[in-house]
């Protein structure tokens, strides 16, 4: 468990804006993903977790090269992907693959679920058997829990849950060492929800897999990872183990949203605690200095303002991005 | 007399594939100043069953039954008669701020233009009582945002701005559809917070529907669980939360993920998918996904009355 | 709503996996069904096939030769006696026949001039659309400009230079034609572009050219078949336009627009020469809008991703 296959250094993703008249065009940068770092073992689950606007979905894509990236460098088993050229990276697509949001929206509604399993299966190996292409179509069906003789239907046919069955089956067939998972259950009825996370868990443990989850909503981080990683305003903010994060998370920003998340029980919910945070999150144009969540933080200090607190390692092996890590105490049920 | 009365009421849609039976004779009720959740997933009618009350049900769609607001039928109303009521006294709020602001006109018009027609008040009084509003929701610096686009919004801040025009007119009901679904989770949490107090102050009911159990554990007092088109648990949100009768309830609160509780290997999952409702079984429509299904339960299961008010749809621990 | 394919995935699981394929139900066949339904669109098509079967069979059938002249009854009013059941022109030719022959060529100036402003618009932009960036930007341009050039300007040029073949006019309306497809196509390409199920297809390492074959192409489809319907008609149309200036088919070969040309000069005197073939113009052409309106009900975008 202590292989290393992916590493993700200090990477960055700009987007140009262009607004403005003729007379008076104005460029904005907008960092997407500014400065990320981190690590993953084989067979480790990390999850992201971030509000609307923190980059995490063009993260996702940076990391499979989906997108190139302005800055840094991502690691796969020691290659660095934007380095490779395109018939390698090609190659490489075997290894790493994605699950989307929208699980009707990433299946083509004229494509049966042969030809859309099928379909990574002719990419890479285009001489082979139809005959070997249908058993391994229908073994990917049952292991993602849909019955095999649905295969000659049409996506609109299934329901949200089974599209997203069908996305993994997708992802899995060419038996991928990384699995990026991009909001994967955010669509789905909270009773589907818990099928699919289920079904991830299950399939990581049979083959092996590396997973990044990507999420909004921590509780459901909280089920399938073994390290977190919360982001805001395209920057890490902190990265630890779950059992630590969950309980006494190092960065404000991590325990506003614990603190943040409904509890489904009515007692514990009317006494719920204020999270603390004021005021609305910048827009990502803005270039703020200093540490992206100062102006929000009930904790900043004059430093917060002026420097940009770095990622590091704190004494346990977790990461925060904070100037004051060492004095504060967020543990969750403590007041204040 | 309660607030609102619905009785029996059935909601279809005339589709090319048959006909969809959307609401099956539902019944609830709400007082002034209460607040009730309805709760269900995809298939379970809660959003037409209140799009058929408020008159915006799409043009294939059909209703029948009663929806009594303070002892009038909505449903007998004419779009004329529903208008002077829309707004004033019942207002709606969507899920998707984006789509409910008019991108074309700035806020403050868009305010505005609520009041005045539906309290009389001249512009500058208009204004004024927008303004306020704005600031009850904390929007910053209100008078200048108000002049403002929507597009110049975060989403979080448009549906305060929703928030802020449903209430302009102190209606005695508010209905929100889903309306933190699209926020991020600290906005959601604003938003609950603020809609609960402003319905301290001013004694407005609200009919959440949602399919997040964590915010109606926060603001609600009343539950009411639908499948399928049917009403199939009712009770006070301790009721429903700690003593859950009916199967569907139970499964669904224990698959909801939460923070608060230890780590269990496998997430508790109801099994199956959600109902197809132009293929739904015979008897009881959740028979197919119920872990204590039996025998009785291809009949029409009956809807038993527990302890105060508590109700619900099931055979479960009948004596026969 | 459609029907779905529910099936709980407990214990019958097992017991299902031993059961026979289920057929799937495509959009396509949606879409067939919807616009079986649409009657104006199922009775077009009936008369449009009938139009067509007349056109092609009806020639062989009836016994006047096209070319033939009856002397006999030169400008005669449709009866029953003579023979000449719609009438006769100036020299006598059979009106009916003359416009059934006129059929074939109208018609088929149709399809083809469609076929090849399909092929070449479709694929021109589905590429502009896909590549985007300056291969885009340059295929449009050229667009752009050809758009620009006036058409009939350019096909009395080549009229002149190469002469009066039928082939020729095939070509030159096909050539224009295919600008529209190429625009429309490129923008749908456009938007499909952001489509997930696309990105997941890049994800999986699928080449570009297999992308716009498989993912692209077939969800433009209707698209491209509805505005093929909207076209048939406006080409037909240009055809008779031309032929009723005189550019058109030469003699003795005629069109429908040819016919009409001939009998507007003798119009008040013989108006069942104008009246047969315009009729039978006419008619083809709200046939082919009917289809066209009900086949865009049918693969309603709505239904797409």
């Amino acid at each position: 468990m202590n292989d290393r296959v992916l590493r993700v250094q200090d990477l960055g993703v700009d987007f140009i804006l262009r607004e403005g008249g003729l007379f008076r065009p104005k460029t904005h940068v907008l960092k997407a993903v500014n400065g990320v770092s981190f690590d993953l073992n084989a067979g480790e689950t990390l999850g992201i977790v971030g509000e609307s606007g923190c980059g995490k979905s063009t993260l996702a894509r940076a990391l499979l090269a989906l997108i190139k990236p302005s800055r840094g460098r991502v690691l796969w088993l020691g290659e660095d992907l934007n380095k490779l050229d395109e018939e390698a990276l090609r190659k490489k697509r075997q290894d790493l693959q994605i699950v989307f949001q929208d699980p009707l929206g990433a299946l083509n509604p004229r494509m049966t679920v042969r030809d859309i399993i099928a379909e990574p299966l002719w990419t890479f190996f285009p001489k082979i058997a139809r005959v070997q292409v249908d058993e391994r179509v229908r073994g990917m069906m049952k292991l993602v829990g849909l019955l095999p003789n649905q295969i000659n239907r049409y996506p609109h046919e299934f329901s949200g849950g089974q599209c997203q069955r069908i996305g993994i089956a997708r992802a899995l067939v060419l038996n991928p060492k990384l699995v990026v998972c991009d909001e994967p259950v955010s669509a789905l009825d909270v009773s589907i929800q818990a099928q699919i996370i289920n079904l991830l868990k299950d399939l990581q443990r049979k083959l092996n897999l590396s997973l990044v989850f990507i999420a909004h909503d921590l509780s459901v981080v909280k089920h399938i990872s073994d390290r977190v990683m919360v982001m805001y305003l395209g920057r890490s903010m902190e990265i630890s183990s779950r059992d630590n994060m969950y309980t006494k998370p190092l960065h404000p920003y991590t325990s506003a949203l614990i603190k943040a998340v409904p509890i489904p029980d009515p007692k514990l919910a009317r006494s719920a605690v204020d999270t603390g945070l004021t005021g609305d999150m910048p827009s990502p144009l803005d270039t703020l200095s200093g540490c992206a969540f100062h102006d929000r933080c009930p904790f900043s200090v004059k430093r917060c303002q002026l420097e940009v607190p770095a990622l590091r390692r704190m004494e346990n092996g977790d990461w925060v991005a904070c100037h004051r890590a060492e004095e504060l105490d967020l543990t969750i049920g403590k007041s204040g | 007399m309660a607030l609102l009365e619905v009785k029996d009421l059935d909601v279809g849609f005339d589709t090319p594939d048959g006909e969809v039976k959307a609401v099956n004779k539902l019944n609830f009720s709400i007082e002034p100043g209460d607040a009730l959740a309805i709760v269900g997933e995809s298939g379970s009618g809660k959003t037409q069953a209140v799009m058929s009350m408020m008159g915006l049900l799409a043009d294939n769609g059909h209703v029948s039954g009663q929806a009594l607001f303070k002892g009038e039928d909505l449903l007998k109303m004419s779009t004329a008669e529903l208008n002077k009521h829309r707004g004033r006294e019942i207002a709606m709020i969507f899920q998707d701020p984006m789509t409910s602001l008019n991108p074309y006109l700035r806020i403050e018009k868009q305010m505005i233009e609520v009041v005045r027609h539906h309290q009389g008040l001249n512009k500058a009084e208009a204004r004024e009582h927008a303004v306020e509003m704005l600031r009850a929701v904390r929007i910053p610096d209100p008078e200048r945002r108000m002049r403002q686009y929507p597009h110049e919004f975060s989403g979080g801040m448009q549906q305060r701005v929703m928030v802020a025009m449903g209430l302009l007119c102190e209606p005695d009901l508010l209905i929100a559809d889903e309306p933190t679904t699209a926020l991020d989770v600290t906005v959601q949490a604003q938003i609950t917070h603020l809609m609960n107090a402003l319905r301290q102050k001013s004694n407005t009911a609200i009919i959440l529907i949602t399919h997040d159990l964590g915010v109606v554990a926060g603001l609600c007092d009343r539950v009411l669980v639908m499948y399928a088109g049917e009403a199939v648990e009712c009770g006070s949100v301790e009721q429903i939360y700690y003593e859950p009768k009916h199967p569907y309830t139970q499964g669904l609160l224990k698959s909801v993920p939460r923070l608060d509780q230890p780590l269990v290997r496998e997430m508790h999952a109801i099994p199956g998918n959600p109902p197809n409702l132009l293929a739904l079984p015979e008897g009881c429509k959740f028979r197919d996904r119920c872990p204590h299904a039996f025998a009785a339960c291809k009949e029409e299961p009956p809807m038993q009355q527990g302890e105060d008010g508590h109700i619900f749809r099931c055979f479960l621990g009948l004596s026969t | 709503m459609t029907k779905r394919a529910d099936q709980p995935v407990i214990d019958p699981f097992e017991a299902a996996l031993s059961v026979r394929d289920v057929k799937g139900r495509s959009p396509w066949e949606d879409a067939w069904n919807r616009l079986l339904k649409n009657r104006a669109a199922v009775y077009s098509a009936y008369i449009m096939a009938f139009i067509f079967m007349l056109v092609v069979l009806g020639p062989m059938l009836i016994s006047w030769e096209p070319d033939f002249t009856d002397w006999d009854h030169t400008y005669s009013p449709p009866s029953l006696q003579s023979g000449h059941w719609f009438g006769t022109d100036a020299v006598g030719r059979d009106i009916l026949v003359r416009t059934l022959e006129g059929g074939r060529i109208s018609l088929m100036v149709g399809l083809v001039a469609t076929i090849v402003s399909l092929l070449i618009g479709v694929s021109y932009g589905a590429i502009a659309g896909y590549f985007g960036g300056a291969a885009d930007r340059i295929m449009m341009r050229v667009v752009d400009i050809i758009y620009a050039l006036p058409f009939m300007f350019f096909l009395i040029l080549l009229m002149v230079v190469f002469g009066r073949h039928i082939l020729l006019i095939f070509i030159a309306i096909g050539a224009v034609n295919w600008l529209d497809m190429a625009r429309i196509v490129r923008g749908q390409t456009l938007s499909l572009k952001n489509a997930e199920f696309i990105e997941a297809a890049k994800a999986c390492g699928v080449s570009d050219w297999a992308i716009i074959r498989r993912h692209i192409i077939p969800n433009l489809m209707g698209v491209v078949i509805v505005y093929v319907t909207l076209t048939i008609p406006q080409v037909i149309l240009i055809e008779s336009f031309l032929s009723f200036l005189g550019l058109g088919v030469q003699e003795p070969m005629s069109s429908w627009g040819a016919l009409v040309s001939d009998g507007a000069q003798d119009m008040e005197s013989a108006p069942w020469m104008l009246i047969v073939p315009a009729l039978f113009l006419t008619v083809t052409l709200y046939c082919f809008n009917y289809i066209g309106d009900g086949l865009r009900d049918a693969l309603d975008p709505k239904d797409r991703p």
